[in-house]
């Protein structure tokens, strides 16, 4: 992993979130407000946008850069939880080191946990958090085993698909969904379609090398 | 998508800037990071207030920045919260020591910014976290209530004990008093659009409201066909008491809130007919507020906040406020 990896992959998923974009709001539209979407591309489009500042900066100094300005150009829960996962990535010890799969996968769990805490959600509550949570817990697993990597991915697609197809039978506890009781039954959480799409992406590029 | 707007990008820096500029004699309006703060300088030995949320409110809340209510105001995007850096700048140009009150309306995305900033700052801080809305349920195991127009109620009250010299102990715990005190309800005739979207955020048809509705257009307890104004008060008041359960002696504060699309006209008739309703079970009504204080968009529709007071709180009520949306006492 590098910085010009990140900037790479948030061109991807750039793509593929404009391609989905009707998708993910007319999802939010049902149980939310309809601002995620907007949120996501905005936070896309501006870390793409640095691309000229931090292409050369060691990967400790971009992904704290990224983390600032999803924070501070996103907003909202998004915002937050973005912002957090890019800090705490930033926060792994020896990022000045060669970036190997294993390390890659200790930087995202890292990430993920911090945004689980800062969101105080767990899985079940009809949030991103129900693909991010599996999916760590799958990283976590092919960090230490010997499976595969391109097999190890496509296991990744494959839960992240189940997981965020999962939140359309759930009740929402969390966010603005909360709200709604026994309404936000019936439809997929945004939040984890939109999780699910950048996870697909990024396993799709890899699985491809 | 009818609005005025130029260019969808620039909607709130222009909308912003003309608002500074319209009320430069109470407010400053710093933009990249955004906030609004008041024109002069927090005195020495005063808690300083600050509140914050997304855009589309108006004039919730950069509108109560001024004497005797807030000392800053963050303006997110349309409906999403604002982040970490507004309320870290905000604090730098308002803090005076004395520690610093966040007001905040109970919002996963508002509550996890809010709570970076707490994280980030150097100095004191104490959170208020509003959640009138009693549409919907409260439980251990959810977000909880929505905090809605009472927020309005807690950020006079509040900023009048911080203006006479409260501590940030006591002015947080008035406000959870004040917010404890409160229950709110409202009800949309129709949608709104969030500009960014350029289409309606739900759809209603033209004989229903959506009762119980949220201030960013989140569905509420059902939908309804529309019926007479008396008795969409009286649901909303009936809702509003179950939970508040006012005593006969209690007094209260009536307030009549617009969503932003409905003519003050039928907001007085609201008012009229809250009047009666409460009159007929011997509540009284000690204060009133009637206006588009706490908005969503252009949505149609109404929303009621009844506060019980005591002394303290009307001693606060009444003290002079100044700012562009409110102003008495001065």
């Amino acid at each position: 992993m590098s910085v010009n990896f990140l900037i790479s992959q948030a061109k991807n998923i750039q793509i593929v979130i404009d391609e989905n974009a009707a998708e993910i709001e007319a999802l939010d539209q049902n149980i939310g407000d309809g601002d995620h979407i907007f949120n996501v591309q905005r936070g896309l489009k501006l870390v793409v946008e640095l691309e000229n500042d931090i292409k050369n900066l060691p990967l400790q100094k971009g992904l704290n850069m990224i983390a600032m300005k999803v924070l501070s150009g996103i907003g909202g829960s998004s915002g937050a939880l973005f912002g957090t996962f890019f800090m705490s990535m930033a926060k792994t010890p020896d990022l000045d080191k060669n970036i190997d799969f294993n390390k890659a996968c200790e930087m995202v769990i890292t990430g993920i946990n911090a945004m689980k805490e800062r969101g105080k959600a767990d899985v079940g509550e009809k949030t991103m958090m129900d693909v991010l949570i599996p999916v760590s817990e799958k990283l976590n697993e092919l960090k230490s085993g010997n499976t595969d990597m391109n097999e190890g991915l496509s296991e990744i697609i494959k839960i992240a698909e189940d997981r965020m197809l999962a939140t359309k039978d759930m009740l929402a506890t969390k966010g603005r969904a909360s709200f709604l009781g026994e309404r936000a039954k019936g439809h997929i959480d945004p939040g984890a379609r939109s999780s699910q799409l950048i996870i697909d992406t990024i396993c799709k590029s890899l699985i491809n090398k | 998508m009818k609005k005025f707007i130029n260019n969808v990008d620039d909607f709130l820096k222009e909308s912003l800037n003309g608002f500074g500029k319209a009320h430069s004699d109470i407010i400053r309006v710093n933009f990249e990071p955004n906030f609004i703060s008041r024109k002069t300088k927090t005195k020495e030995g005063k808690v300083s207030l600050i509140s914050g949320g997304g855009s589309g409110h108006e004039p919730m809340h950069g509108g109560f920045v001024g004497h005797g209510m807030l000392d800053a105001a963050c303006p997110g995007f349309v409906f999403s919260s604002p982040s970490p850096d507004q309320m870290i700048a905000a604090i730098e140009k308002v803090d005076c020591g004395e520690g610093v009150l966040f007001i905040v309306k109970n919002y996963s995305g508002d509550i996890m910014n809010f709570q970076m900033a707490a994280e980030m700052m150097t100095g004191p801080s104490e959170t208020v976290l509003t959640n009138d809305d009693v549409a919907v349920e409260d439980s251990s195991f959810t977000t909880g209530r929505r905090g809605v127009a009472a927020t309005i109620i807690v950020e006079k009250i509040v900023g009048s004990l911080a203006e006479s010299g409260g501590s940030l102990e006591e002015c947080k715990n008035l406000g959870n008093k004040v917010n404890k005190n409160s229950g709110s309800m409202g009800v949309a005739f129709s949608s709104c659009i969030v500009p960014a979207a350029g289409k309606p955020t739900f759809e209603l048809r033209s004989d229903e409201m959506e009762f119980g509705v949220g201030i960013h257009g989140e569905p509420g307890r059902r939908r309804d066909k529309i019926k007479s104004a008396q008795e969409i008060t009286n649901e909303l008041l009936n809702a509003i008491l179950e939970d508040l359960k006012p005593e006969n002696k209690d007094e209260i504060l009536l307030f009549v809130n617009g969503m932003g699309g409905t003519p003050i006209s039928e907001l007085y008739l609201i008012y009229d007919n809250a009047r009666k309703m409460l009159g007929n079970k011997k509540i009284k009504i000690a204060r009133s507020l009637v206006g588009n204080y706490c908005t969503s968009l252009e949505m149609q529709g109404a929303s009621i906040t009844l506060t019980k007071l005591d002394p303290e709180l009307v001693k606060h009520w009444d003290s002079a406020v100044h700012t562009p949306a409110i102003r008495w006492g001065m």
